[in-house]
């Protein structure tokens, strides 16, 4: 009989090893799974995670690892904090169509103007935007107690109507013959959030991920205030105790999540994507919650995960072209990521003994 | 831009040196915004790759990429193909008009067919079904079954070629059903099963005895079989698993021909820009087989309507025609222009409600 036992202390090994654990895991399992479908195990996965970083097409993919994972990360960041004190913003995704929202239209209301400060000014309003979408759930759930869970979730949904409305109307490209979708802010260059170096991939929001990641790092570490989330997270007593107010939390945790989900959208319309459109957002809100939890909620680990989400998805698009993988089989691949993951994490918080059996 | 001819230049070289290896097969990409099993557009686009490969046999390869958002992620996996040596990529939806025309700008050598867009570049051709015909042999039908005289119009997003379809399958209905009524729900998607099947049920609760859809999956004859009653039409593919009722006909969209002319095309070195709009007189829009479920003579009267439109002889869109607000569009017998339609922005006289602004 094999019973768990749970350890006195959470295990420090065991917290570190679980992303990795899962990693090999999601490979050995995902490598069964694309040979049940009559592929070569070894040739799909070398191809998901060996062709995007050293493939003979490399120069191309690995600035768009950045592309794909900044958003990723700034998202992550944001979320970990509200996460490491039990504050769940869920609805990231809302908060990322807000900032493009905010941020391209404050760009296209100066539209054809040429001017250095657009682009600051975009900025701002994209994290505003995203800011003020957060600020509703923690409203709420500071005046009112409401569930933040539910609250930021469900204003995913309202976002994507306003994301619909001003795609077809406010934002609409007058020169679109009458499609949805706004102007193209690529061809609009004092709004264009473009590669600071040229196929370098390195735009403004891939800088802003990593400032955000040394940010967080500081915060946490060397801060009062990250030692409060801490602390709330860990201890919500002995947090009442130090004299954290939790209102403020809240509304610190959510407004600075909602603040970075916001300034990934709109870095990412004034950017890859370029227009507003009805389906601007394709998921990175959502997405950025298994990276938070997959990097441990710490900023290096997001960082990581960040670069592991990202290359799964570059990897898988390979993948289906090359080898003719269904699109499907890399998202239960991806999925099984986060499967692991969970249930891998069992092993920080019990261990597995053998339990003896009584002889007669 | 740097960044585009240093990525033109290397695509250029890495594409000789592969060329050069891979000189007599042509390589054929395929972008698709669902999965290939949707059973609707997507299916459809899957099966001319399919015809493609059967025609040139082992002439071609193809590739194709599922379920790819409109947007950076499009432009990518275009890269890619373009990266890997395709000599031609058809992109099959209209999100990724932006980033065919981005991508066609840094693979000069390469060439793109985007559907139902309307950026054309030196490499970047334009093709779409005239969907609309198909609308109105449906229209033809709906305004004839429907018993509670409320027809249920699932659309997806508010662009022309919705739109369109909505006017022509309208206009026809009224034709034969003075007393119908269309009610029309925006899903914002084009592939969202659960969307779709929701949107079915507000319609039949509201009184739909016909479900028109311009969305991708067969969620809607789902919903319409559980009803029991309710009456729908295959979109762009056949969805003859749901014949003979609910589904009782359906507009289907074949793109082989078109996708084996273009191959062929590229293989001569005979490849040019076009525009491509084609109709059921073509063979790109073609109706699929009309059910026992729909009186004989209604039948009838649907098959002659689709023998006109093929022989030429009718245009879906003849005057008289007034728009929504009551003004006036097309006097009478006049017929109505492709620039017009391509860019409709309008309901016709009779359909309620406001296309979303």
């Amino acid at each position: 009989m094999i019973v768990l036992e749970k350890r006195p202390q959470p295990s420090k090994a065991w917290s570190y090893a679980t992303p990795l654990v899962a990693v090999l895991a999601t490979m050995v399992f995902g490598g069964l799974l694309f040979a049940i479908l009559g592929k070569n195990p070894v040739e799909a996965i070398g191809t998901i995670f060996w062709e995007p970083l050293f493939g003979e097409f490399a120069f191309y993919y690995r600035p768009q690892l950045l592309v794909k994972g900044a958003p990723l990360v700034l998202i992550a960041i944001g979320l970990s904090l509200g996460f490491r004190a039990g504050i769940w913003n869920i609805g990231a995704e809302g908060q990322y169509i807000m900032g493009a929202i905010f941020g391209a239209g404050a760009g296209l209301a100066f539209y054809p103007m040429d001017a250095f400060f657009i682009f600051p000014i975009m900025v701002i309003a994209g994290a505003f935007g995203g800011w003020l979408w957060a600020m509703i759930p923690a409203f709420l759930k500071v005046r009112f107690g409401t569930n933040e869970i539910l609250v930021s979730l469900m204003l995913v949904y309202v976002a994507e109507q306003f994301l619909a409305s001003v795609s077809l109307g406010l934002l609409k490209n007058p020169e679109g013959f009458g499609f949805p979708g706004s102007r193209n802010l690529q061809s609009y260059e004092s709004a264009h959030n473009a590669e600071l170096i040229a196929g370098s991939g390195m735009h403004w929001g891939v800088v802003a991920a990593f400032i955000a990641v040394i940010f967080s790092y500081v915060l946490l570490n060397r801060h009062m205030l990250g030692f409060h989330i801490r602390l709330t997270g860990e201890a919500p007593r002995a947090a009442k105790f130090a004299g954290v107010n939790p209102a403020r939390l809240i509304l610190f945790c959510l407004g600075l999540s909602g603040a970075l989900a916001g300034l990934a959208g709109m870095f990412e319309v004034s950017g890859p994507s370029g227009v507003v459109s009805i389906d601007f957002n394709v998921g990175y809100g959502f997405t950025a919650i298994i990276v938070a939890f997959l990097g441990r909620l710490h900023p290096v680990g997001i960082l990581l995960a960040g670069g592991l989400m990202a290359l799964t998805y570059i990897g898988g698009e390979i993948a289906q072209s090359q080898l003719g993988l269904p699109a499907a089989a890399i998202q239960v691949f991806q999925g099984m990521l986060l499967f692991f993951l969970l249930a891998f994490d069992l092993l920080t918080n019990y261990r597995i003994r053998a339990a003896r059996s009584e002889v007669a | 831009m740097k960044f585009t001819t240093l990525l033109a230049s290397a695509a250029m070289a890495l594409g000789l040196a592969t060329g050069a290896m891979a000189q007599d097969k042509t390589k054929v990409g395929f972008v698709y915004v669902g999965p290939v099993g949707d059973g609707g557009w997507t299916y459809e686009h899957n099966k001319g790759r399919l015809a493609v490969e059967e025609e040139f046999g082992d002439k071609v390869e193809t590739v194709f990429v599922e379920s790819v958002p409109e947007g950076p992620d499009a432009e990518r996996v275009m890269t890619q193909m373009a990266l890997e040596g395709a000599d031609l990529i058809f992109t099959t939806s209209f999100g990724y008009m932006d980033p065919t025309i981005n991508v066609a700008k840094k693979f000069p050598n390469v060439k793109f067919e985007h559907a139902t867009g309307y950026k054309t570049a030196d490499n970047v051709s334009v093709y779409s079904a005239r969907f609309y015909e198909g609308r109105a042999v449906q229209g033809h039908i709906a305004g004839n079954m429907t018993k509670s005289n409320i027809i249920g119009y699932i659309g997806s997003y508010p662009i022309p070629e919705v739109i369109r379809g909505i006017n022509s399958a309208y206009l026809h209905a009224k034709k034969v059903n003075p007393d119908v009524e269309f009610k029309i729900v925006w899903a914002y998607t084009w592939f969202d099963p659960a969307k779709e099947a929701d949107a079915a049920k507000v319609l039949i609760e509201q009184g739909a005895d016909v479900i028109l859809q311009h969305t991708d999956s067969t969620a809607p004859q789902a919903a319409a079989q559980e009803a029991g009653n309710v009456v729908t039409f295959g979109q762009a593919s056949d969805m003859s698993e749901y014949a003979p009722f609910p589904r009782v006909s359906s507009i289907i969209d074949d793109w082989a021909p078109y996708y084996i002319a273009r191959t062929q095309a590229v293989m001569d070195g005979t490849w040019e820009s076009v525009n491509t709009w084609d109709g059921i007189r073509e063979g790109m829009v073609a109706i699929g087989e009309i059910s026992d479920a729909v009186p004989a003579d209604v039948k009838e009267e649907a098959l002659a309507l689709k023998a006109a439109m093929a022989a030429g002889e009718y245009h879906p869109f003849t005057g008289p025609i007034n728009k929504q607000d009551g003004s006036a569009w097309l006097a009478e017998g006049e017929v109505a222009d492709d620039g017009t339609l391509a860019g409709m922005n309008f309901y016709i006289k009779g359909l309620e409600g406001d296309i979303p602004q």
